[in-house]
Parts: structure tokens; C-alpha cells; sequence
């Protein structure tokens, strides 16, 4: 085995991290120069990405056992020194960053990096957030990794300035430091309980804990649930969600559909984790299923009420984040496998529209609106105002520009509804047939509710997709948008990924099942982690 | 002290989240800050509090954990002091640009009625 092998887990942290450091070096001016650069890095992630999803579907090579890689930072051995665990969780979640930050990088090169300074050092470090929390086998630099990423989406989400993007940026900003300062709280409670912030040995610990202790510790893991659903946009603490995600520039927004997903990796971690130790509240259990019905309703709402593409963008993420946050709180543990596989597939959709609605958008004739009035009535702003677009400048148009859209939105709202024949409808076919199997042993009404939240929910963005898309496209007197190749290809390349998806849907299955099933075997984690503690992981 | 202690830092919780809900940017920086120093020292509280003891290793005192702190919580505040100064040093320019922009210092970018 080569030593490089050895490094690969902490690459996808470091690699960010140093490209980010030199694009800030190189002048604004030398866009080609930059814009190679980040763009080798972004798939040089993808690569590593892609490594990490192989070598953990086998087992690993020689200083690792089993299926988990650990990396201990400074050689540091575990309870002592923080590690990178790389499980298979931790490289689906790499790969679909990658994938989804290399798309939206190439979107952004037509124009959307010379609208603002710093855009591509900002698109690192976010990207090195990403990885660094979804690696990490440490609650306290978990909370570091989420203040990069978050700090890296301030200044991604204000890129270009202008009134909506501050105004919702401003609401973003505070409710994310008051999350942040929660997070604190409850590291520090967890930690005052536990004596430890490694995510493996708070496993083991938490079960020896005095009924004392315990209280405290469980409103600790309340406090760090608030956190994680606030991260998630779990209703009712995300009302800052639709504004921010329509505000921010189109690769950005696009790139934003993975942040959600953050927050439900932690949960789902930390669930898995806790679980034999009996979950605290917000971790499992009817509470979180509870919490994401409530939220796939009030985004199916949002998803009817909207007027707006951008804002039903956001919504989407909404629902798709409250279908994650029922699956993983539904009891038992039949929905995770198909719960990742819907992760995957609502993030690579979620991306891909919100790049769509902004081509769509782009020419669009606003005065010339049927609803023109009803706009102004619900003071909104008109987007043929917006000055501050940069002209395009690189690259070729694309032919047929009318048809790629059409076709794309089309493609993209069979994905958000669930629709045949693309990966959405696998996702939620999994996801209703894992429900309705559950169905017969127990109380069977969570999984009739289920049932009914996720196809009413697919029914509501069918019915604002159409209406939208009508207006859209059908409603005449509208220039044809001017598309780049380097607009359109990633945009397709997305889609695309999500139609290999649904074909290759029984491996992709097979791997997510596998996933599952190690993530309820928390005991291999430890074990990886803790290899002196094994013993006392009850195997 | 620990009365003390706790005291201090309920009164700049209270006070920080009070703030944090009024509608004027300022008024909401601020909250944010006295928040931060609120949690900074509820954090360092979590590592026991101590009088006259070292976190680091002294090899002239010997290695005894009964006479030293617990450096972990000390870390983590230094972490945690960093993070907050430039976030909130970062929610100052977006604050600056709000005022700019808007014309106003309303969380919302716009007076509401009498406010």
C-alpha cells in the first residue's frame, strides 16, 4: 500500500484548504489562471471523493480494519487526539459534495465569479467546511467545521450585494451565530458530563452515566438537536430558508441544496451513535418524525402559496429536508437505506433547479407578466430591475436554448416530485415501500402518515411546478435566454448523474443499504476508532 | 463564586437575548456579543471552577491531576473567542451594508409602522 493511501482521509480538508490560501494569493485579474486552478482542485476532490466511496465498499487496506478509515490527527491515538473517520456515510456525503460543487463551479465561470470579489477562495473554504464535517470523529471540531462552512456561506450568500441579497443575508447571519453559540453551549455541557467530545467514546460513555449526569446530558444532545434542525431547516426553525436561498446567486443557491443536508448527516450520526445508549430526544424516535411532518407541510404550503421560482426552489429544499428528517425518525431502521438514496437524489435535483430557474429566468419579460400586477400588489421586486449582472463574456451559446430548458425543468420537476422515470421516483418508491412494509407489525399509522405527507407533497410541487412552468414558457412575449456550454453542461451533467442513478438504482440501493446497516452497527465505528475499548462496545 | 459565576452569566444570556430580539441591528450586535461572552464563560465553567491551579504540566509540581485544571474546556474557549470575534466583526460589515443600502438600522431593511 502506498503512503499517500495512508493520508487519503484528511486530503479532501487539506486540499481546499491550500488551493483556497493560494487563489487569495493570485490577482482577481487572472481569471483564467484561477479559474484552472479551482477548477483542477474541484475534481481533484471528486477523484479523492470517489477513492474514499471505493475503499470503503472493501475492506481496507493494511493499517485499517473492517470497512471504517480512521485518520488521528498529529498521531495522536484516539479519546486523546481528534480523528477523521471515514466511513461510508462520510464518502457518499464527499462525493456528492464534489460532485454538486464541481457543477456549480463551472456554472458560476460564465459570469456569476466576476459579480463580487473573493468567489472562488469563499467556494473553497465552503467546500472544505463540507468535507471537514462530514470526516470528522470530533463534536468540538465538528463545531469548527460548521463555523468554516458557515462563515464561507456569508460571504458566498452576499456575493454580488445588492437590497435582497444583504436583507437576507443580515436574517441568515444571526440566526446561524445564535446556532452557533447553542452548538457551544452544548459541547461544553456534553463535555462537562461526559469528559470527552470524541464522538465514539461519548457512545461508550454515555452508558455509565449517573441519572444526574444523564439529565444534563440529554439537555446538552437537546441543545445540539436545535442546532442540527436549525441546520436542517426543520420547521419551525427555518423561516430564514426560502429568503436566503432566493436571494443568493443561482451556483451558490445551487450549491447552498447540500448545507441542509448537513445538519441531517449530524443528526442521523449522532442518532446512530446514541442509540443503544437510548436516544435522547431530539435524536430518533416519534419527536423527529413528528417535527418532519410538520415541516414537509408547511413547505408543501410554501411550495402552493409561492409566486416565484427561486422561493419554490427553497421550498423544495424544505420538503425534501422534512422527508429526510420523518425517514430517519420513523422507528425502526428499514428507511434509512432508501432515506440516503433520497438524499442523494433530492440534492443533485435541488442543485440543478436552482441553476435552471436562473437561466429560465434570465431574459424573462417581466412587464409583459400576466401577474405583473399581482407582483407589485405583494411588493415584490421585479428581476428585470436587477442591474448588477455582470455581462457574459466566456464562451459559446448553446443552440436550441428554448428546448435545453424546457427540457431541464421538466427533468428537474420529475426529480423534486418523485415522478418516473428519473432517480426521484426511485427514492420515493423506496421510501413508500419500506413505510407501507413496516406497516403490518406495529401501530401502522406513522407509516400511513408518512404515505400521505410524501405523496401530497409530491402532489403540491407537481401542481406550482406546472403553474409555474405554464407562466414560464407558454406565456409568450419573452426573448430566448443566451446559454453557454459551460452553463448548460453541468446543469445536464446533474441531471444526467440523476438518470444513471435510477437506471444503476440496484447497486446504488444495494450500497446505501449497506451503509445503513453499518451505521446501526455503531459498534464497528467505535471499534475502529477505540480498538483498546473494543471489549466494552458489546460486539 | 460559583453564585457569582452563574449569576454573571445568566445576567449576560438575559440581557444578550433580549437584545437579540429587539429590531435595530445594533441593538442585535450587541446581543450577540454579550450571548458569546455569556456561552465563552459557561464554557469555561465546564471544566470545574478552580482557584490557583495550572492547566499545563509543571514538572516541578509534579503530575498529580488534583493539581492542575482541565485544559480541555481552556482550549476550547480560546477556539471559541476566535470564532465568535470574527463572526461577529463579519456581522458588522453586513451590518454597515444593510444601514447603507437601506437607509435604515431595522432588522428588516424597513420601518414598520411606529416602531
Amino acid at each position: 500500500m502506498g503512503s499517500w493511501q495512508q493520508h487519503l482521509p484528511i486530503l479532501p480538508v487539506v486540499l481546499p484548504l491550500l488551493t483556497g490560501t493560494v487563489l487569495l494569493l493570485i490577482s482577481e485579474t487572472r481569471h483564467r489562471l484561477r479559474a484552472t486552478i479551482a477548477l483542477l482542485a474541484t475534481f481533484a476532490q471528486l477523484l479523492l471523493a470517489l477513492t474514499l466511496l471505493a475503499m470503503t465498499d472493501a475492506q481496507l487496506p493494511a493499517p485499517w480494519h473492517g470497512e471504517i478509515a480512521v485518520y488521528s490527527l498529529g498521531n495522536w491515538a484516539a479519546p486523546f487526539g481528534i480523528v477523521l473517520v471515514a466511513d461510508r456515510l462520510a464518502a457518499i456525503m464527499l462525493t456528492l459534495t464534489a460532485t454538486l460543487g464541481s457543477a456549480a463551479l463551472l456554472y458560476s465561470l460564465a459570469r456569476w465569479e466576476r459579480a463580487g470579489v473573493h468567489y472562488l477562495p469563499l467556494f473553497q473554504f465552503l467546500l472544505m467546511g463540507l468535507n471537514g464535517a462530514f470526516l470528522t470523529g470530533d463534536l468540538f471540531n465538528l463545531f469548527v467545521f460548521f463555523e468554516v462552512l458557515l462563515a464561507a456561506s456569508y460571504g458566498l450568500a452576499l456575493h454580488g450585494s445588492g437590497v435582497a441579497r444583504v436583507k437576507a443575508g443580515l436574517h441568515y447571519i444571526v440566526v446561524n451565530l445564535a446556532a452557533s453559540l447553542l452548538f457551544l453551549v452544548a459541547a461544553a455541557l456534553i463535555y462537562g458530563v461526559t469528559g470527552t467530545l470524541n464522538m465514539a467514546e461519548l457512545a461508550l460513555r454515555v452508558q455509565t452515566l449517573s441519572p444526574d449526569d444523564r439529565t444534563l446530558f440529554d439537555i446538552g444532545a437537546v441543545l445540539l438537536g436545535v442546532v442540527f434542525l436549525v441546520k436542517a431547516g426543520a420547521w419551525p426553525l427555518n423561516f430564514w430558508l426560502p429568503t436566503t436561498y432566493a436571494a443568493a446567486s443561482a451556483p451558490v443557491a445551487g450549491v447552498f441544496a447540500i448545507l441542509t443536508k448537513v445538519g441531517i448527516y449530524a443528526l442521523l450520526r449522532f442518532e446512530t451513535l446514541l442509540h443503544a445508549t437510548g436516544s435522547p430526544a431530539p435524536f430518533g424516535g416519534e419527536w423527529l418524525f413528528h417535527c418532519g411532518l410538520a415541516t414537509i407541510a408547511i413547505g408543501s404550503l410554501g411550495i402552493l402559496a409561492t409566486q416565484r421560482l427561486e422561493r419554490l426552489a427553497g421550498f423544495l429544499v424544505i420538503v425534501s429536508s422534512g422527508t429526510l428528517l420523518a425517514a430517519i425518525g420513523f422507528r425502526g431502521t428499514a428507511l434509512t437505506g432508501p432515506a440516503l438514496f433520497y438524499l442523494v437524489s433530492s440534492v443533485l435535483g435541488g442543485g440543478a433547479f436552482f441553476m435552471v430557474v436562473e437561466m429560465v429566468q434570465r431574459n424573462r419579460a417581466y412587464a409583459a407578466d400576466l401577474l405583473a400586477i399581482s407582483f407589485e400588489a405583494f411588493g415584490l421586486q421585479d428581476p428585470a430591475s436587477d442591474t448588477e449582472r455582470p455581462d457574459e463574456t466566456v464562451g459559446l451559446p448553446i443552440p436550441g436554448a428554448m428546448a435545453f430548458l424546457g427540457l431541464t425543468f421538466v427533468s428537474c420537476a420529475l426529480l423534486l416530485t418523485g415522478l418516473p422515470p428519473l432517480s426521484g421516483f426511485v427514492a420515493k418508491f423506496s421510501l413508500l415501500a419500506a413505510a407501507i412494509a413496516e406497516a403490518p407489525g406495529g401501530s401502522s399509522l406513522p407509516s400511513w402518515l408518512f404515505v400521505a405527507a410524501l405523496l401530497l407533497s409530491g402532489l403540491a410541487g407537481i401542481i406550482s411546478l406546472s403553474r409555474l412552468g405554464m407562466r414560464v414558457f407558454w406565456s409568450g412575449e419573452r426573448s430566448t435566454p443566451r446559454l453557454l456550454w459551460v452553463e448548460a453542461g453541468p446543469v445536464a451533467g446533474l441531471i444526467a448523474l440523476c438518470a444513471i442513478l435510477a437506471l444503476a438504482a440496484g447497486p446504488a440501493t444495494d450500497y446505501f443499504r449497506a451503509t445503513a446497516e453499518s451505521l446501526h452497527n455503531p459498534a464497528a465505528y467505535i471499534h475502529a476508532v477505540l480498538p483498546a475499548y473494543a471489549g466494552g462496545a458489546g460486539e | 463564586m460559583e453564585i457569582v459565576f452563574a449569576l454573571a452569566i445568566g445576567v449576560m444570556a438575559g440581557s444578550g437575548v433580549w437584545l437579540l430580539l429587539r429590531p435595530r441591528t445594533f441593538q442585535v450586535i450587541i446581543g450577540l456579543s454579550l450571548l458569546a461572552y455569556a456561552v465563552n464563560l459557561f464554557i469555561f465553567g465546564m471544566g470545574r471552577l478552580r482557584v490557583g491551579a495550572v492547566p499545563v504540566i509543571d514538572p516541578l509540581k509534579g503530575s498529580s491531576p488534583d493539581l492542575y485544571t482541565d485544559p480541555v474546556p481552556q482550549a476550547l474557549v480560546l477556539t471559541a473567542i476566535v470564532i465568535s470575534f470574527a463572526t461577529t466583526a463579519l456581522f458588522l460589515v453586513v451590518l454597515l451594508a444593510s444601514r447603507g443600502l437601506n437607509g435604515t438600522d431595522h432588522v428588516d431593511g424597513q420601518e414598520t409602522g411606529k416602531e
